[in-house]
C-alpha cells in the first residue's frame, strides 16, 4: 500500500498520485481537496483527514473508505464501487448516482439521495447510520436509500420533505414515522419481514463494514415508502 | 470597461468566521489560513474580511475605510468629510505590495465623529447621520467608495484571492475577537475592489455565498428607505436589510432570521399557536424581505456573528466549537485548517440561525 500525504497538495496533484498508485493507496491529511478519486475504476482507497466536496464523483468501481467525515455531494453521479464514510456526510450525498454503495455511519445532510437512478441492471444503494436532514430522496427515479437512525439525539430520522418528487426506487426508514409527513405522491407502509429480507444483504454488509449487531438494528419498526406509481412520467416525452 | 453595477453579477464563493466569546483577541492568521482549502470556490476576482475588535484606541470614533480613484476624488471627498465629522485622525491604511495584487485604488482610513450641534439641529441620530453621509459619497461623488463606516471594527477587501487580499492588508497585525471572511467568484464582470465582500454598513457587515433570485423585490422595498443599490450584488441588499430590520426597526437577530428567511407555511403551520402568530406576523408585515434562493450568510455586528443559510439550504454551512471559539464556513475542512481539534461540528438546518455573542461586558 501507497501512503499519500496531503498536506498542501492540490487535487489535480492529488489524483495524479492516486492514478500512479493503480487507485491503491492510503491518503493521510486530506484537508478539502476535490474530487478523490474521480472516476476511478479499480482500486482500494483509504482517507484520514477531510476529503473536499465530489469525492468518488463519477466512481466506476473503485472502493473509498474514510475514517473522517466527508463534505458534500460524495458519489456525485457515480456508476460503480463503494464509498464507505465512517464519521458523518455533508449536503446532496449520491447525487444521481446509478449504481455501487454508499455507507454512512453517522448523520447526512440535506438532499440525500437526490435524483438516484437505476440504469439498465444497475442499483444504486445508501445506506446511512444516522439522521437525515431535509429533502432526502428528492426526485428518486431508482435505488434504494436506507436510513437506520443510530443516533441518541432526540431529532426525527428525517427531517422536512423527504421523498418530494419521488418517482421510482424504494426507501426504507428506520422507524415508525409516526411524525413524519410524506408528500401525496407516494405510499409509506409498515415494512414487512419479506420487505426486510429484500434488504437483507445490504444491512449485511452495512453491518460487517462498520461491525455492528444487525440482529439489534432488526429489532425495530421499518417504514417502507415507494411511488404510487413505478413511472409515471412513461410516454411523456418517448414512446418507452 | 463597464463596472460593477452597469453588469449582472453571478457568484459562487466561500465564507468562513470566528469568534472567542471570551474576546480573546486573534490576529488574521487564522482566518486566512481557512480560505486556503478553499482555493478553488473562488476566481481571484474579489476576497475580503472584516474585523471587530480592532481599532479599542479609537473605539468612540465611526472608522470609515474608502477607496479613491485619485487624489482629486480625496480632496473633495476630504472637504466633504472635514464639512460633516470631527475628524480624529486620517490615515493610508498600510498595505503590503505583492505581486498577486495590482491596480489598487488609493486606501484612506478615518476615525470621525459627527457634530453634536448638527445631529441636534436634523433631530437624527449618530448611526442614522453615518449612514446618510456614506450613502451620500457612494452615490453622489465620483471616484470615492466607503466600504466600511462601523465602531471598532473595518472591512479589508480587493479584487484576488482571499489569502492573498489577507497578507496585502497585513490583516497579521490586526488583532480582534471576531473576523469573517470571504472568496468570490463572480462569473461576468470585470470586478471591482468595491463589490468583493464583506459588504458594510455601521458596525453590519455582510459576507454571502449563493444569488438571491429575490433581489428585485428586496431592492425595491428597501429603497423606500432611503438604501441605494448601486451595485447589483445580492449582497449589497442584504447589508442593507440588516441595517433595516435591526437597527431601524428594532427587531432581534432570531426576528430577522425569521423574516429574511421565513419558513414556509406549512412548517408554520406546524408549530404551536404562539410561534404561528409571530412567524406569521413577521413573513405578513415584511413580506418584501423574504430572500429567496441560495444563500448562506454570516452577519458581524458589535459583540457577535449570525449564520444563517435560506431555508431550503441551497448552500452549505458547517459550524464547529473549540473552547471559547465558535467557527463557520462553507466547508468542514475550511475550519480545519483553522482548527484541527475542532469539536461539535455540525451543519445547521435551513434557516436556523446560528447566533454567538460575546460574554456581556467582554467586548
Amino acid at each position: 500500500m501507497i501512503n499519500i500525504n496531503a498536506a498542501d497538495c492540490n487535487y489535480r496533484e492529488l489524483n495524479h498520485q492516486i492514478l500512479a498508485a493503480d487507485g491503491n493507496c492510503a491518503i493521510t491529511g486530506s484537508l478539502g481537496q476535490r474530487f478523490i478519486a474521480a472516476g476511478l475504476t479499480a482500486g482500494n482507497i483509504s482517507i484520514t483527514g477531510t476529503p473536499g466536496n465530489a469525492l468518488g464523483a463519477y466512481l466506476n468501481g473503485a472502493e473509498i473508505t474514510v475514517y473522517g467525515n466527508a463534505q458534500d455531494a460524495v458519489g456525485d453521479t457515480m456508476n460503480e464501487g463503494k464509498i464507505v464514510i465512517h464519521g458523518n456526510i455533508g449536503d446532496a450525498a449520491g447525487y444521481a448516482m446509478r449504481g455501487g454503495k454508499i455507507f454512512v455511519r453517522g448523520n447526512a445532510g440535506y438532499r440525500a439521495g437526490i435524483h438516484m437512478k437505476e440504469y439498465r441492471g444497475k442499483c444504486p444503494v445508501m445506506v446511512i447510520g444516522g439522521k437525515c436532514g431535509s429533502f432526502l430522496g428528492e426526485y428518486q427515479a431508482g435505488g434504494v436509500i436506507i436510513v437506520l437512525g443510530l443516533t441518541a439525539d432526540d431529532r426525527e430520522i428525517v427531517s422536512n420533505f423527504p421523498c418530494t418528487g419521488m418517482h421510482g426506487g424504494i426507501m426504507f426508514l428506520r422507524s415508525d414515522c409516526k411524525n413524519i409527513r410524506f408528500p401525496a405522491g407516494v405510499t409509506a407502509t409498515p415494512a414487512t419481514a419479506e420487505d426486510l429480507a429484500g434488504i437483507d444483504r445490504y444491512l449485511a454488509e452495512y453491518c460487517d463494514a462498520f461491525r455492528l449487531d444487525k440482529s439489534k438494528i432488526l429489532d425495530s419498526p421499518f417504514t417502507k415508502i415507494v411511488p404510487d406509481s413505478r413511472n409515471p412520467y412513461k410516454q411523456m416525452y418517448v414512446a418507452n | 470597461m463597464k463596472l460593477e453595477g452597469q453588469v449582472r453579477i453571478p457568484s459562487g464563493c466561500a465564507i468562513a468566521a470566528v469568534i472567542s466569546k471570551e474576546s480573546a483577541r486573534m490576529n488574521g492568521e487564522k482566518i486566512i489560513e481557512s480560505m486556503r482549502p478553499m482555493h478553488d470556490r473562488s476566481n481571484g476576482l474579489g476576497g475580503g474580511f472584516a474585523a471587530y475588535g480592532i481599532y479599542p484606541e479609537y473605539k468612540e470614533q465611526y472608522a470609515l475605510h474608502i477607496f479613491y480613484n485619485d487624489h482629486n476624488c480625496r480632496a473633495e471627498c476630504e472637504k466633504f468629510l472635514k464639512d460633516s465629522f470631527e475628524i480624529v485622525r486620517a490615515e493610508n491604511i498600510m498595505t503590503r505590495k505583492i505581486p498577486e495584487i495590482t491596480d489598487e485604488p488609493l486606501i484612506w482610513r478615518y476615525f470621525v465623529s459627527p457634530f453634536a450641534s448638527v445631529l441636534a439641529s436634523m433631530q437624527i441620530d449618530e448611526k442614522e447621520y453615518v449612514v446618510r453621509i456614506v450613502t451620500k459619497i457612494n452615490t453622489e461623488m465620483r471616484g470615492c467608495y466607503v466600504f466600511s463606516s462601523g465602531k471598532n471594527m473595518g472591512a479589508f477587501k480587493a479584487v484576488g484571492f482571499p489569502e492573498d487580499v489577507g497578507r496585502f492588508y497585513r490583516l497579521d497585525e490586526y488583532e480582534a475577537y471576531a473576523w469573517t471572511a470571504h472568496g468570490r467568484y463572480p462569473t461576468n464582470t470585470p470586478g471591482w475592489w468595491g463589490g468583493a465582500h464583506p459588504f458594510a454598513l455601521l458596525d453590519y457587515s455582510i459576507v454571502h455565498n449563493g444569488e438571491i433570485s429575490s433581489y428585485d423585490a428586496n431592492r425595491r422595498f428597501i429603497e423606500m428607505f432611503r438604501y441605494k443599490c448601486t451595485l447589483q450584488t445580492d449582497t449589497e441588499v442584504i447589508t442593507y436589510i440588516a441595517d433595516y430590520l435591526l437597527r431601524r426597526q428594532g427587531l432581534s437577530l432570531e426576528e430577522t432570521a425569521a423574516v429574511i428567511a421565513a419558513p414556509f407555511w406549512n412548517t408554520i403551520q406546524q408549530k404551536d399557536e404562539a410561534e404561528q402568530q409571530r412567524l406569521t406576523y413577521l413573513r405578513t408585515v415584511f413580506s418584501s424581505l423574504l430572500i429567496t434562493g441560495p444563500f448562506s450568510i454570516i452577519l458581524g455586528f458589535e459583540g457577535g456573528l449570525m449564520a444563517l443559510n435560506d431555508r431550503l439550504k441551497l448552500r452549505s454551512m458547517v459550524v464547529g466549537e473549540k473552547d471559547d471559539k465558535v467557527f463557520i464556513a462553507s466547508e468542514e475542512a475550511a475550519i480545519r485548517a483553522m482548527e484541527p481539534n475542532v469539536e461539535n461540528i455540525y451543519a445547521p438546518a435551513g434557516g436556523e440561525a446560528v447566533i454567538v455573542r460575546v460574554k456581556e461586558g467582554k467586548f
